[in-house]
């Protein structure tokens, strides 16, 4: 039997399209008639509508409308906000009343003929304000939010007040913004009361029962296309307002219409990662054994949603500790949406905890290494469950052997190379694992083709080749003759791409229509007349290498598939499933781990410093598709590189204006900033999350870089950064620098 | 985006004769024309004109004609052999695609990237004489220390004109009233309080070329910026050196410094400094010093004074490194 394709380095299946320019995105879509809508955003923080003066940008050429809270007609909310299918990113409908709560909320659409033509009606629209001071920051709050969130085991407060070791520190990470590559855009073509959307979203599903809720019209009268998505972060898991607006202006004027949102939109009207601040205290033993871990975080949220950023997800189980209390507030603000940005909640928390756990293991003399293995977890002590496969004692020990950790000296600034003062870290990974529901349909044809659908989405992950794998392993069929089709939302249901969560859910489903229809296509090999296998017991045939054989003999000895079906004279033989959850989920804590290593230069004559390596180790179950996999590690390890080092969205604390929104001033890595970077995937199957034990990969990358490059920082430098990005003024302000 | 018309150039004198904005690579132009900051009725491209070159001069410099592409120029071999200094800082500002498309005349007269200069909805004297500078009391970090006035603290963005200065280039202009040219360090002018005036160019006069005069044997020159990232930043603070060194003595030395002043900023009081003394680190620290010695710290932008000090004992220690 021919080795099976997964785990192997297959090529991303849709790569050609994509290089190509043939890949079509969103706005992308050649629509007929289509018009464009234009939106314009309020420019106070807070405030009201007083009057919106359309007249002279309504008789401007080619206009056909100018809509607004005044003129737009109903849009609804949904029913259940949060749930399953119809949760809406912001869950007031734009246009909803004459209210601003933040700076750049869509308060009009102008809808024209041209782009060019609508651009310059939007300009011409005037809208006067009742403007309110705006509530930027949090210190702007006099109040004590309510704490909303609260865990606890054991007695910390007391535990931490009697360590003879402790750690108290305020850790502050920015606000970030996703900003995918595609910019997010609709295009809304109605047909008779069915509507039609071309998205950029990482959940068709949810897209469609939003717009059924929002729009009013029964589901099944609402099509979400989105075949290829230019990245989402999560900022794509939901609709948010300007797909509402594209719906809305298609059914007033009565023509396909593109709403597409400007860069500097992208900063107000699609979510952000919100600024969190933690307080993190420890309470340790003399020789580092924890004795009390106390998290207390707190990020501000929009007006209109309450979205809570979830630092303390990790904290009761990362570590073994027998007292913690993790606490969680809300604070409300005049500023857009924030929403989940990849690794949600871990990414800023491990940042605080392990930056925490680092400066125990300088206060200590410690290497920050022992300290993790000392406190490591042998079982989830949140939930007093075994972990279904947890090899992180591995992570640490193969990524120290590989990276020459046992180098390291730990004074400070007492490494170089050259010229420079080098600085090493490292930091722990985690993300917990789970695995949903998912509906698929697999098709084998006469043309000797098979094809694969879901109603899921590949968002730059490689779902594509994901699926294509799985029906290649189950049929042998190469992987070059598997169609997969997904970002439909007329197709089979699957889940939403988040969470980490969409291999695991979806490859169950998959690999379990495949059975069924190499079944189907055995039963047909016994019934056809010049088949081989004429009159035989199916259940003595088996399918592989894409040829119906006898169980136990060579492929070679069977009949290709392609053959069956056209003796059969049928086009071909299609099947679908469904699955759920993982059956044994809640007798099991299910997560992934990892480590991180990494190695700054410091320049400090210029105060400048780069990356130079970092080298990641995970266990993240089972590797399915083993290229698109490792893209997904480094790219989240660069996305760090940039949380650490550069990103932050800077709002005017006057308006709540983001002030650097577009993709000069709001910094990204770029190419230069990437150093070498190298993963290793240890590839143990979790036994318990399904036949082929993957865990998801998507966000684990991203935890754990950040306190790894800080620490790092501090080891070149001796400055400790506990509110990101690292910046140069930041490090010149230690003296001895 | 203000609706405008457009009309094509074929000679410098037609160009001159037409009354409108002009056009060359257009990376700052329509950028901000897309953002309303820029709303000329009428634009003229000039990319056909014949200001493409870069010739010899007679005295042994160079000769660059306006519409130069920042990437010809830098990889330009006379340039690399010569000017070191302003290759590498041509290579050091934007991107591969940005100096594939923008100028050596558009570069000069690039606008700032001030945030409030580029959004309509703020005031800004820049914009709108007499409005109001929202900067001074806002998020300043990337605002000038050298220069600024009550009204006005952008700085002034290039790389490539910290290099010309540094390298004591000469602007030629031509407009209605005929030909002029003008050293780059005049060509500037201070804010004060008309910050809308940041040069002495007329309206519909036009830059035709800048000459770089001849420089001594054995001149080393580097240019070297500062920023929080590797690369597509503008600089936090930069600094373009030339400099001949004769028996460990500075002989000449010319100091230019880019992100921290309201025009690229030449020090003649560092060159003062500096010039008969022995090159090492000490002397370049004093020269370093003296360059900053007027610097005005605002909220956020205080560490720059340090930074660019920094950035020219190093440009200096590696021009001088090389001699
Ligand atoms: C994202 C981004 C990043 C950047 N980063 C950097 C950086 O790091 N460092 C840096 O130095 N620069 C940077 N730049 C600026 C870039 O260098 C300038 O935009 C470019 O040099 C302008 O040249 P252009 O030919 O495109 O000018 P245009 O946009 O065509 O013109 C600019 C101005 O000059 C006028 N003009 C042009 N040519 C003439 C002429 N011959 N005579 C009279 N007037 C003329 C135009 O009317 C216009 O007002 C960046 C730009 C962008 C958009």
């Amino acid at each position: 039997m021919a080795a099976s394709v997964v785990g192997t380095a297959v090529t991303r299946v849709d790569g050609r399209v994509k290089v190509t320019g043939a890949a079509r995105y969103a706005v992308d879509h050649p629509i007929e008639g289509v018009v464009y809508g234009v939106p314009i955003a309020s420019t106070i923080g807070s405030g009201k509508i007083t009057a919106i003066d359309t007249s002279v940008a309504e008789k401007m050429p080619g206009v056909l409308a100018i809509l607004h809270h005044g003129n737009c007609g109903p849009l609804f909310r949904t029913a259940s906000p949060f749930e399953q299918d119809s949760w809406m990113s912001e869950s007031r409908p734009p246009f909803e009343d004459d209210t601003v709560y933040y700076y750049g909320q869509f308060v009009a659409l102008a809808v024209a003929n041209t782009f060019e033509q609508a651009l310059d009606a939007a300009s011409h629209v005037k809208i006067s304000y009742r403007e309110e001071k705006p509530l930027t920051r949090m210190s702007d709050v006099a109040e004590q939010p309510p704490v909303r969130s609260r865990y606890a085991r054991g007695d910390a407060e007391s535990a931490y007040n009697s360590a003879p070791m402790k750690i108290d520190a305020t850790y502050i990470t920015p606000t970030e913004t996703h900003n995918p590559m595609e910019m997010h855009g609709t295009i809304a073509v109605w047909n008779g009361d069915k509507v039609t959307l071309y998205e950029t979203t990482q959940g068709v599903m949810n897209h469609q029962g939003v717009m059924s809720q929002t729009l009013g019209v029964p589901i099944e009268d609402v099509h979400i296309i989105s075949p290829f998505v230019g990245s989402g972060f999560g900022g794509k898991l939901a609709p948010w307002p300007h797909s509402l607006l594209a719906a809305m202006a298609a059914r007033r004027v009565n023509r396909p219409v593109k709403v597409s949102v400007p860069r500097s939109l992208m900063f107000t009207t699609v979510g952000h990662r919100p600024l969190t601040e933690q307080r993190v205290r420890l309470g340790a033993t003399e020789d580092g054994k924890l004795m009390a871990i106390v998290h207390e975080a707190k990020n501000p949220t929009s007006m209109i949603v309450d979205f809570m950023e979830r630092c303390t997800g990790p904290t009761p189980m990362i570590y073994s500790c027998p007292n913690v209390t993790a606490t969680e507030q809300l604070v409300k603000l005049n500023i857009g949406t924030p929403c989940p940005m990849r690794g949600p909640g871990r990414t800023p928390g491990m940042y605080a905890l392990d930056s925490a756990m680092d400066e125990l293991a300088v206060k200590l003399n410690l290497d920050p290494m022992e300290v993790r293995l000392r406190n490591y977890a042998e079982k989830d002590e949140s939930s007093n469950l075994p972990f279904s496969s947890k090899h992180l004692r591995e992570c640490y020990q193969t990524g120290a052997e590989k990276f020459g950790w046992s180098k390291r000296t730990p004074g400070v600034g007492s490494m170089r190379d050259g010229s420079e003062i080098l600085g090493w870290g490292m930091g722990t990974a985690t993300w917990d694992a789970y695995r949903g529901g998912s509906q698929a349909r697999v098709r084998l044809s006469a043309d000797g083709r098979a094809r694969v659908s879901c109603a899921t989405q590949d968002i730059g992950t490689g779902t594509y080749t994901v699926v294509a794998i799985i029906v290649s392993d189950k049929t042998g069929i190469p992987v070059e003759r598997i169609d997969a089709v997904l970002g439909d939302s007329s197709l089979p249901p699957g889940p939403t791409s988040g969470g980490s969560a969409a291999t695991a859910t979806v490859i169950p489903a998959v690999a379990a229509a495949s059975m069924n229809v190499i079944g189907e296509l055995l039963k047909l090999a016994v019934i056809t007349d010049g088949s081989p296998f004429n009159g035989a017991d199916a259940t003595t045939l088996a399918m592989s290498s894409g040829r119906v054989h006898k169980k136990g003999d060579a492929p070679e000895s069977g009949v290709p598939f392609e053959q069956l079906l056209k003796l059969r004279r049928v086009a071909a033989l299609e099947a679908e499933a469904k699955t759920g959850g993982a059956p044994d989920e809640d007798k099991y804590s299910m997560h992934s781990f990892g480590a991180h290593f990494v190695e700054v230069g410091w320049d400090p004559g210029i105060a400048r410093l780069r990356v130079r390596r970092t080298l990641t180790v995970m266990d993240a179950g089972r590797i399915i598709s083993e290229k698109s996999g490792r893209n997904q590690i480094l790219g989240a390890v660069v996305m760090g590189i940039g949380m650490a080092m550069l990103e932050e969205t800077i709002y005017d604390p006057r308006n709540a204006k983001p002030l650097n929104n577009n993709y000069a001033d709001y910094l990204v890595a770029t190419n230069a900033d990437i150093p070498e970077q190298e993963c290793i995937f240890l590839d143990y199957p979790d036994p318990v999350i399904g036949e082929y034990g993957a865990r998801g990969i998507g966000e684990i990358g991203l935890t754990g870089v950040a306190s790894a490059l800080t620490m790092a920082t501090y080891h070149a430098t001796g400055v400790r950064v506990r509110d990101l990005p690292i910046r140069i003024e930041k490090l010149m302000a230690n003296r001895a620098v | 985006m203000q609706p405008f018309g457009f009309t094509q150039a074929k000679t410098v004198d037609g160009a001159v004769a037409q009354s409108g904005r002009f056009v060359a690579g257009g990376t700052t132009l329509i950028d901000l024309m897309k953002l309303d900051v820029e709303t000329p009725r009428q634009v003229v491209d000039i990319n056909l004109l014949p200001l493409d070159r870069v010739e010899a001069a007679p005295d042994g410099g160079l000769k660059i004609g306006a519409l130069v592409r920042n990437s010809d120029l830098a990889n330009h071999p006379d340039v690399k052999a010569r000017y070191t200094v302003l290759s590498e800082a041509l290579l050091s500002g934007a991107s591969p695609q940005l100096r594939n498309m923008a100028t050596t005349g558009g570069n000069l007269l690039q606008r700032t990237r001030c945030y409030y200069f580029r959004d309509t909805n703020y005031a800004c004297n820049k914009r709108q004489p007499g409005s109001g500078c929202p900067a001074i009391d806002g998020f300043n970090r990337v605002h000038a220390v050298l220069g600024g006035s009550e009204n006005c603290v952008a700085t002034h963005p290039s790389d490539m004109a910290v290099a010309m200065m540094a390298l004591e280039t000469l602007v030629h202009m031509q407009g209605t009233k005929g030909e002029r040219q003008i050293a780059l360090d005049d060509f500037y002018l201070a804010p004060g309080s008309t910050p809308d005036k940041e040069n002495v160019l007329e309206p519909g006069e036009l830059i035709t070329y800048v000459t770089l005069p001849a420089l001594a044997a054995g001149t080393k020159s580097y240019y070297l910026k500062l920023r929080d990232r590797a690369q597509y930043e503008f600089a936090l603070a930069s600094a373009a050196v030339v400099v001949q060194v004769d028996g460990g003595r500075v002989k000449r030395v010319r100091i230019a410094m880019g992100g921290v002043g309201t025009k690229p900023w030449r020090s003649k009081e560092a060159e003062a400094v500096l010039e008969g003394k022995a090159a090492n680190e000490q002397n370049f620290r004093a020269a370093a010093e003296a360059a900053l010695r007027d610097a005005k710290p605002l909220r956020y932008n205080g560490f720059k004074i340090e930074l660019a000090k920094r950035a020219v004992v190093r440009a200096l220690m590696v021009a001088t490194q090389n001699a």
